[in-house]
């Protein structure tokens, strides 16, 4: 049974289409990446699943159920745009936004220690939420948005303001997440987090589903017929090469259809030349995106 | 535990933490106190012996020569302006004044003196009055009469019921002063009960906690909590009056004495002002739920609140008006209008008594209004309060509440 199930979703405000029957499926011990461009219906989208908001039409299933407030408890929500109680210290801040979440008031300071501890800021445990950095306070807030062991955690733009140690204290924190059994959805505009970090993705733009699936098989989709050379020692004429374009560092050859990368290798070697670095140009999720949303934008 | 307990038991404990709420909460019974006690200081410190004035006269009249003794004052007999005028500046005498020969077909006296002063003193004039009709009807009425002629009313009223029996409640400045102080107090209460539910939630939509919160409850248990906890606090805040207010009566009576020995704290009165606080600070929070949610700042939405809040103050700017047409069919119309009935009624109550069928009439309309008012607010936060750094034209909340 998925985590998350979206049954042709739509949600309008006044004469404006924010989802237009939108579907998918997040499953557990997954990280799956929401992404599109601003003003794409993806905050849209997450409001409705935490039951923020109701659609207009469709139906979101959240572990089985129709989401709700019953279903709140079981689900953890950072949204982009977020803060605290800027006068409550951290473990009071923490201690109620948990309660509110249904834990066990026995239970939150134990927990919210550990959490504090795996993330260096035990020392800001009384220190009031005001004199936190942004990143700091970001951190409360994923800690707020996990302590009582959610099965789906949401998280919009998680990785705004920490610096690259939070950064990657935070990948570990959700891949171990997934690892747990838990579904994680996470929407960003950072690609090369959602590369690094999900299995699979839905890119959506103006409320529609652009692309959806796993991130390998749509980056493999999108793979042109081209290799990506860096060595030393002068290219040679290659048959089959119809197309050369120089990139800072290193050079691409664009195939014909009958070439395989195969032959240009034996064949640069067999020149002579030095190769360093020899890949199938694979393209990047940015590119990606600019494709295919750019696609829609033409 | 229940969502809401828990947004009332927060909203509760911060509201009463904060520095404004504590400091609003004793300042009443702390200045009472102080008030008490520079009057004790006051009064043992300077309490000049009460001295006994001495005015001169001449009289032209002929005849003005007994009741020389009047209270506070002696009346010294000069044959010439002259003579009183040396001895006033010898200060022999505190002032002096001339009964001219036309004074019985005139009333007109001069009246001499060394100070500059506004108006004569009212204890120089009324003894200087008394001197002159006692003196005026001495011989043609008798002694006792004339003390009457001086102060022919001392009226003791007793109010009946319509039974006849004599009434519990008295009336009188001594039942006023209590209505008229709650009312006073209902309207601070009113007020920055009220505004501490705006502060909460716009201080959460400035924060952007909004959509955190939405994720853990709906918008009714976050609304409920938070009606339920700033206005605990605020009743918390006029319980603390109403208990001081008899112990600070009972001590400024036996410090002042006088009228607040007399007056009485009647339990109707505590009741119907507390029932008015509720309903009247249920009124102004939706009221002001519905402000904060259209407002995108704390600094916003305070600006807007007094918009509303005046309409509680308002009574007062009519007070005096209601003093002197106390049974005006205006004061009744205005009891039964929701945002003006909980400090007129308490006012009223004070002044002519409130029939029990306009209290029921008053406090229905204001529970009516605050459900009806919380129905189209609810709408409100329902399109706003995930709205940040915009706030909507006039037209588009119309269309909001109208559309839901």
């Amino acid at each position: 049974m998925p985590i998350v199930e979206v049954r042709d979703v739509a949600k309008s405000f006044a004469d404006k289409v924010a989802v237009a029957g939108l579907s998918f499926a997040v499953e557990g011990h997954e990280i799956f990446g929401l992404i599109g461009p601003n003003g794409a219906g993806k905050t849209t989208t997450l409001r409705m699943m935490m039951d923020i908001i109701k659609p207009d039409s469709g139906e979101v299933r959240i572990l089985g159920a129709v989401a709700s407030e019953a279903t709140k408890a079981r689900l953890g929500y950072l949204p982009e745009e977020s803060g605290l109680y800027r006068k409550l210290t951290v473990i009071d801040c923490i201690t109620y936004l948990a309660s509110l979440k249904g834990m066990d008031p026995h239970l939150i300071g134990a927990r919210a220690d550990t959490l504090l501890d795996r993330m260096g800021m035990l020392p800001q445990k009384r220190k009031r939420i005001e004199a936190l950095s942004k990143g700091m306070a970001q951190i409360i807030q994923l800690m707020v948005t996990i302590i009582h062991d959610p099965e789906l955690v949401v998280l919009d733009e998680p990785f705004s303001g920490l610096d690259p140690v939070n950064t990657e204290r935070v990948k570990e924190l959700l891949v171990e997440l997934r690892d747990q059994g838990k579904a994680v959805i996470l929407s960003t505009h950072q690609m090369n987090q959602v590369e690094a970090l999900c299995d699979r993705i839905l890119m959506i733009d103006n409320g529609r589903a652009v692309l959806y699936g796993d991130l390998e098989e749509i980056r493999a989709k999108y793979r042109g017929h081209s290799v990506l050379v860096d060595g030393e020692g002068e290219m040679p004429q290659i048959a089959g090469v119809i197309e050369k374009r120089d990139h800072k560092n290193d050079v691409e050859l664009v195939l014909d259809s009958t070439t395989t990368p195969q032959e240009v290798l034996k064949h640069l070697v067999g020149a002579g030349m030095a190769i360093r670095r020899f890949e199938v140009a694979t393209p990047s999720l940015n590119e990606i995106f600019l494709r295919a949303v750019g696609r829609n934008h033409e | 535990m229940n969502r809401t307990r828990l947004v009332f038991r927060h909203e509760f404990v911060q509201t009463i933490r904060k520095k404004g709420f504590i400091i609003l909460t004793l300042s009443l019974p702390v200045l009472a106190i102080l008030g008490i006690g520079i009057f004790r200081i006051a009064s043992g410190v300077a309490v000049p012996a009460a001295a006994v004035m001495r005015i001169g006269y001449v009289d032209n009249v002929g005849g003005f020569d007994q009741f020389t003794s009047q209270k506070g004052a002696d009346l010294v007999h000069f044959d010439s302006p002259e003579a009183a005028t040396q001895a006033l500046v010898q200060r022999d005498i505190d002032e002096y004044f001339v009964i001219p020969s036309d004074y019985v077909a005139t009333g007109v006296i001069a009246r001499y003196t060394l100070q500059k002063e506004l108006a004569p003193p009212p204890a120089t004039a009324a003894a200087i009055k008394e001197f002159l009709s006692a003196n005026l009807l001495a011989g043609k009425i008798p002694p006792n009469v004339i003390s009457r002629i001086e102060a022919p009313l001392i009226a003791i009223t007793t109010t009946l019921t319509s039974t006849g029996a004599v009434a519990a409640d008295q009336g009188g400045f001594a039942s006023f002063i209590i209505p008229a102080l709650f009312s006073v107090l209902l309207c601070f209460a009113l007020m920055f009960t009220s505004n501490y539910v705006l502060q909460g939630l716009s201080e959460e939509k400035e924060n952007r906690l909004m959509e955190i919160l939405l994720s853990s409850v709906s918008t009714r248990q976050l609304v409920t909590g938070k009606l339920l906890g700033r206005g605990a606090a605020g009743l918390l805040q006029v319980l603390v009056w109403v208990i001081s207010l008899p112990l600070l009566l009972r001590l400024a009576s036996s410090t002042i004495g006088g009228l607040l020995s007399t007056i009485q704290l009647p339990p109707a009165v505590l009741l119907i002002g507390v029932a008015y606080f509720i309903l009247g600070y249920s009124m102004f929070a939706v009221l002001l739920l519905g402000v904060a949610a259209v407002t995108s700042s704390t600094r916003e939405a305070q600006a807007l609140a007094p918009i509303f809040t005046m309409f509680a103050v308002a009574p007062f700017w009519f007070s005096s008006l209601l003093v002197l047409v106390p049974n005006s069919p205006v004061w009744v119309v205005f009891s039964i209008v929701p945002f003006s009935a909980p400090v007129l009624v308490m006012l009223r109550l004070g002044l002519t008594g409130v029939p029990a069928w306009q209290l029921a009439l008053s406090m229905a309309v204001l529970a009516f209004s605050t459900v009806a008012g919380l129905m189209l607010v609810a709408r409100l936060l329902r399109t706003y309060l995930l709205m940040y750094g915009k706030r909507p034209h006039l037209r588009e909340i119309l269309r909001s509440i109208r559309t839901g």
